[in-house]
């Protein structure tokens, strides 16, 4: 019987580094000419001579992309190098035309920087080294290098179960993705969970989509995730042999497939055996990683300095013209939020981890009296996502605008409804979208605060009933209920019950109630 | 440095070029006498010196993030050796092809 | 009018005067030179494909603008060119014809595209006649390493035209064109102009677009025009240098008028006699005793004429048979049977269409080529190798540069020896090899060198001399060329084999 992951980590310490790949989507042309970005579309029509490695085409770098890739650099702490090129890495594969691929060796554009994750309660499960009593820990990935490189075209194969290329008896390659920039992120073996490692690329998604560089996109490939594991015993400093896990296209799959992985190995050094150093295939459906090589051979990329180009050389002030350009990073931003809107780490957290959330909670915080930011981010992290959550809906779908949140929540401060109240608009602008002051006037939900008039109604009430009033003032406290009822029953239950308490309070003898 | 026949036969399958063993065995010679007058440059003292990769002093040469038009489809495929309707037809991938 | 030998063995700037004068249509210019290439290429073997209707449409449509009046600089190109019947190296890519790289591989491989010298050549006025033949993918000295038979020196059928760039050098040598463009990586373009007495330039590595020349050898391959005249070859670099936004490694220093270097006088020229080159062993003496004649004659022309040593570059042959063959590996790797060209029949998988392919679209040097040049690159090898062969390139550029420091030009031989004869060299490639090795430093340090003809041997062979310069002084070589032209007058229609 496999032993959990919990089971595992008692004896042995996963160490996990990522390989990151993300198309740069934001560039109109692609790495070496200047065929548009796309995805999808009639297979070989975004094509020319360069990207199909016609005899005698040359690659020409697109300055843009080469600009993002130190954005990115800049976004991740990186070092930027001064003096960079590209190398031709050479392997023959039918859907890369030139049968090398265009990328960086020993120097690449960024290197040595970091990212510091949060992993909360859930998370802190899979560690031993860490206060399980905590509510949640910080801790900071390495990133060894971000390099540029083209991307290969798409292959369909033919002939096999679900396309897959085991079993298929020919394929179809489609060149219109060749020559995409993609920007590959290396890790520090410094990843130590299945959730460490979804952290990390979840943080880096946000960062790209912050900076505006790809569309992070997993499920269409736009972001590519491989995960090199290995184990060794606890206390232990020497790495274990490692395999690489590919193939995971959504967070939970990474997730899944890591902590899959991990236990996997732990089986197999438990029964005495050997991690073979090898590329492993993660299954989502059978939910395990599976061997991809018939048998292992040693690559040998031969790589060397791609002499088509010449050398970069960074100026100053060329990096510091691209670092002019960093936006507002999502550490930069939690931090404002708890600082400038007063939020607790959590809120700040959930808002900030989500771009349009993050906008929406902006847009609705303008103008509004800095008291009610808390009671906002409320609204907007429970109400709004639950709501959402339920419906299966896209914030972007949502009726309810930024300003309708608003106001709500200052009505509902102003004491136009109560907090019950509150909820019931709420729940109406989610159906219809429409404006609360409407569903409030609509509803007949106003509530009476008005001192003057509920002074009419409450004098008429004592005026009424004289005894019920003696018997108070002669000790029966308990009859306050049956004025307060009277109350209520006159003004169809919108007294606002404090007033009613106050005005009584004054008129029976002054003493407050509950006193 | 003198290269085996075992060692011929790993370089062409890195190079992907199917030998056969007469042609193993002349290439073998063949590249030995080339590769004997090509190691002279192992007596150059070169330590310190700066690999050159281009005879003139050009960085930083790029292009401007700007769409020029392509190949229109059927001149892309005009060559295609085989094809299925509109992409590159090719027999199934197997062995070290398949690692890649 | 004059017939047409007659016609094609005057200067391309001649021709062009006909036509723009309109003497001489440009239809009648194409008629002359396919006679020729009817009466000679049977025997000579230069053109791999023609491309009469290209040269006639373009001829028509220049004859149409003559007769509506167009005048060079007003409707027609300044470009001296006008009119004058061109053809390319086989490794062009040209809109309309094949680009074989004379390679079983690429035989029936049509052009999607216009390789930018080409393009620019034929919009200076030109008239494209066809496409010739070259060693595979540039991989020899004598055009014998052809997928489609040797090319075969107009000067003594029995003999190489040199190569890789044969059919460009004997097509102007034999009248059938007035300008080609070759490809030169380690004296492609300036072994064949030797061999068969022709003027032959190698630019600047930079100076001219690689955009649709197949590649070789990406950090040294240039591409040079072959002439009648050391004018004709001026006005074709002019036309066809200058920066391309398609090829990273093309430069934009501005491309001079090389025409004010014609004529300009030698004094105070400074040339230095590569005399350890003269001392090599296997240089003949012959090919010695040119050059030292040619420094003579410029001295006596009142230039300051000096010597000069390039110690490293003993160790050229060996960094080129690194760097060269290293680049050419990943260069060649593209043509694998997927896209285009040729693809081995019922492949059972892709591995075994790549290995075969490759084998069956190969000839026995590129394969060895190729070969080579993975091994260098292989794993546990490349600092032996191509490290070593790249640091190698520093110090004999370093050589250059000391001399250039005192000198303009380094007067040197082109080949050890003049054309040799078909199949004397086949058997054995490292003596091959040997042909470019006055050529081949001078694409390691990306420098500029052209074949002058001067004379003819005693058995009737031309002779000549290697002019090299500094990166961009192509305008000095035209300088001392254009000199020694004018006092040599080589004949060159005695051309013998015909």
């Amino acid at each position: 019987m496999r032993k959990t992951l919990e089971e595992v980590i008692q004896t042995w310490e996963p160490v996990i580094g990522l390989e990151i790949h993300t198309e740069i989507t934001a560039t109109r042309t692609k790495m070496f000419c200047g065929c548009q970005i796309a995805h999808g579309g009639e297979p070989n029509t975004r094509v020319c001579p360069v990207c199909l490695g016609m005899p005698g085409a040359l690659p020409v770098p697109n300055e843009a992309a080469i600009e993002w890739t130190v954005l990115a650099g800049l976004a991740t702490d990186c070092e930027i190098e001064r003096v960079s090129q590209f190398h031709r890495k050479n392997y023959f594969y039918p859907d890369m035309p030139k049968n090398y691929q265009i990328s960086q060796y020993d120097r690449p554009f960024c290197k040595d920087g970091h990212l510091t994750i949060e992993v909360d309660k859930e998370g802190l499960a899979q560690r031993l080294d860490r206060d399980l009593q905590a509510e949640s820990y910080e801790t900071r990935i390495g990133i060894t290098r971000i390099h540029l490189e083209e991307d290969t075209g798409k292959m369909v194969h033919v002939g096999g179960s679900e396309g897959r290329i085991a079993g298929a008896t020919h394929s179809l390659v489609d060149y219109n993705r060749a020559g995409t920039p993609l920007m590959e992120l290396v890790s520090e073996p410094d990843i130590r969970t299945p959730e460490e490692a979804r952290r990390f690329v979840q943080k880096l998604r946000l960062i790209w989509l912050t900076l505006g560089i790809s569309d992070g996109n997993l499920e269409n490939g736009s972001m590519r995730v491989d995960a090199n594991i290995s184990l060794r015993p606890r206390g232990a400093t020497e790495l274990g042999t490692r395999a690489e896990v590919k193939n995971m296209n959504s967070f939970k799959a990474l997730h899944d497939a890591v902590a899959y992985e991990i236990t996997r190995q732990a089986e197999v050094l438990e029964e005495g055996g050997r991690v073979v150093q090898e590329t492993r295939h993660w299954d989502a459906g059978r939910k395990v990683t599976s061997s991809l090589r018939s048998k292992e051979e040693a690559n040998d990329y031969r790589y060397f300095p791609e002499p088509d180009m010449v050398p970069f050389e960074f100026s100053e002030e060329f990096i510091a013209g691209v670092a002019a350009r960093l936006p507002e990073l999502p550490d930069a931003r939690r931090r404002r939020f708890m600082s400038d809107y007063g939020l607790p780490a959590s809120d700040a957290t959930i808002l900030t981890s989500d771009l349009e959330l993050c906008a929406y909670y902006e847009a609705a915080a303008i103008g509004l009296d800095a008291e009610l930011a808390k009671p906002l981010a409320n609204l907007i992290v429970n109400d709004l996502v639950g709501a959402l959550n339920t419906r299966s809906e896209e914030l972007s779908e949502s009726q309810v605008s930024p300003q309708a949140a608003a106001e709500l929540v200052t009505l509902c401060d102003e004491g136009a409804i109560s907090g019950k109240q509150a909820k019931e608009v709420f729940a109406e602008m989610v159906e219809t979208g429409a404006d609360p002051a409407a569903i409030i006037e609509r509803k007949g939900l106003k509530q009476v605060s008005d001192s003057a008039e509920l002074a009419g109604i409450i004098d008429g009430i004592l005026a009424a009933n004289p005894d019920k009033v003696e018997g108070y003032r002669a000790g029966k406290t308990g009859l306050m209920g049956f004025f307060v009822g009277q109350v209520m029953r006159q003004t169809g239950g919108q007294a606002n019950p404090q007033v009613v308490n106050e005005l009584l309070g004054e008129r029976l003898g002054g003493e407050r109630l509950g006193a | 440095m003198a290269l085996t026949q075992e060692e011929v036969r790993h370089v062409a399958l890195l190079a992907r070029l199917k030998l056969a063993d007469e042609q193993v065995a002349t290439l073998q010679t063949e590249l030995n006498s080339i590769l004997g007058h090509i190691d002279q440059i192992s007596q150059l003292d070169l330590a310190g010196v700066e690999p050159m990769v281009h005879a003139i002093p050009l960085v930083n040469s790029t292009r401007e993030d700007v769409p020029v038009p392509g190949l229109d489809h059927e001149r892309a495929l005009a060559n295609a050796p085989q094809r299925a309707s509109d992409a590159i037809l090719i027999p199934r991938i197997i062995g070290p092809e398949a690692d890649a | 009018m004059m017939d047409a030998r007659e016609l094609l063995f005057l200067p391309a700037t001649g021709i062009s005067a006909l036509v723009t004068s309109r003497e001489l249509s440009a239809r009648e210019v194409v008629d002359a030179a396919c006679a020729n290439i009817d009466a000679c290429d049977e025997r000579v073997h230069a053109f791999n494909q023609r491309s009469q209707d290209l040269a006639y449409t373009a001829a028509d449509a220049l004859d149409a603008k003559l007769a509506a009046g167009a005048t060079p600089g007003d409707g027609l190109p300044d470009s001296g060119l006008v009119g004058a019947p061109v053809a390319f190296k086989d490794n062009m890519n040209l809109l309309g014809t094949r680009t074989t790289c004379s390679s079983r591989i690429l035989s029936n491989y049509e052009s999607v595209y216009d390789c930018t010298a080409v393009r620019r050549l034929l919009d200076a006025g030109t008239l494209p006649l066809g496409k010739l033949n070259m060693d595979e993918f540039a991989f020899g000295s004598s055009t014998e390493n052809s997928a489609f038979g040797p090319t075969h020196n107009p000067w003594d059928l029995q003999r190489v035209p040199g190569g890789s760039s044969g059919g460009s050098a004997a097509a102007v040598a034999a009248g059938m064109a007035s300008i080609t463009l070759g490809s030169d990586t380690g004296g492609s373009i300036r072994q064949p102009g030797a061999c068969c007495g022709v003027v032959a330039l190698k630019p600047t590595y930079g100076r001219v677009s690689r955009y649709g020349c197949v590649a070789f050898a990406s950090s040294l391959d240039q591409i040079g025009p072959f002439a009648h005249t050391v004018r004709d070859a001026a006005l074709a670099l002019r036309a066809i240098a200058g920066k391309d936004a398609f090829d990273a490694t093309s430069v934009d220093t501005p491309v001079p008028d090389y025409t004010q270097a014609l004529g300009a006088d030698t004094a105070g020229l400074r040339v230095a006699v590569a005399t350890d080159f003269l001392e090599l062993d296997g240089v003949d003496p012959e090919v010695k005793a040119a050059v030292l004649d040619a420094a003579e004659r410029l001295d006596a022309l009142g230039a300051e004429v000096g010597e000069c040593a390039l110690p490293s570059t003993q160790y050229g042959l060996s960094a080129y048979y690194i760097v060269a063959p290293a680049e050419a590996s990943g260069n060649l790797a593209r043509f694998d049977g997927i896209r285009y060209g040729l693809r081995a029949e019922d492949a059972t998988d892709v591995l075994d269409l790549y290995m075969r392919s490759r084998a069956e679209g190969f000839g026995p040097e590129t394969i060895r080529r190729v070969m080579i040049g993975t091994y260098a690159l292989s794993a546990g090898y490349y600092d032996a190798y191509y490290a070593q062969a790249q640091k190698a390139r520093t110090v004999i550029k370093a050589d250059f540069d000391r001399v250039f420091a005192d000198f303009d030009l380094i007067l040197a031989p082109t080949a050890p020896t003049p054309a040799f004869k078909l199949g004397e060299k086949t058997a054995d490639p490292l003596s091959m090899y040997l042909s470019d090795v006055f050529t081949i430093p001078v694409n390691l340090a990306g420098n500029t060198g052209l074949h002058l003809p001067t004379k003819l041997s005693s058995a009737g062979l031309p002779l000549g001399v290697q002019l090299i310069a500094n990166h961009f002084d192509e305008a000095n070589i035209f300088r001392a060329a254009a000199a020694l032209e004018a006092d040599y007058r080589f004949d060159h229609r005695s051309v013998a084999g015909l």
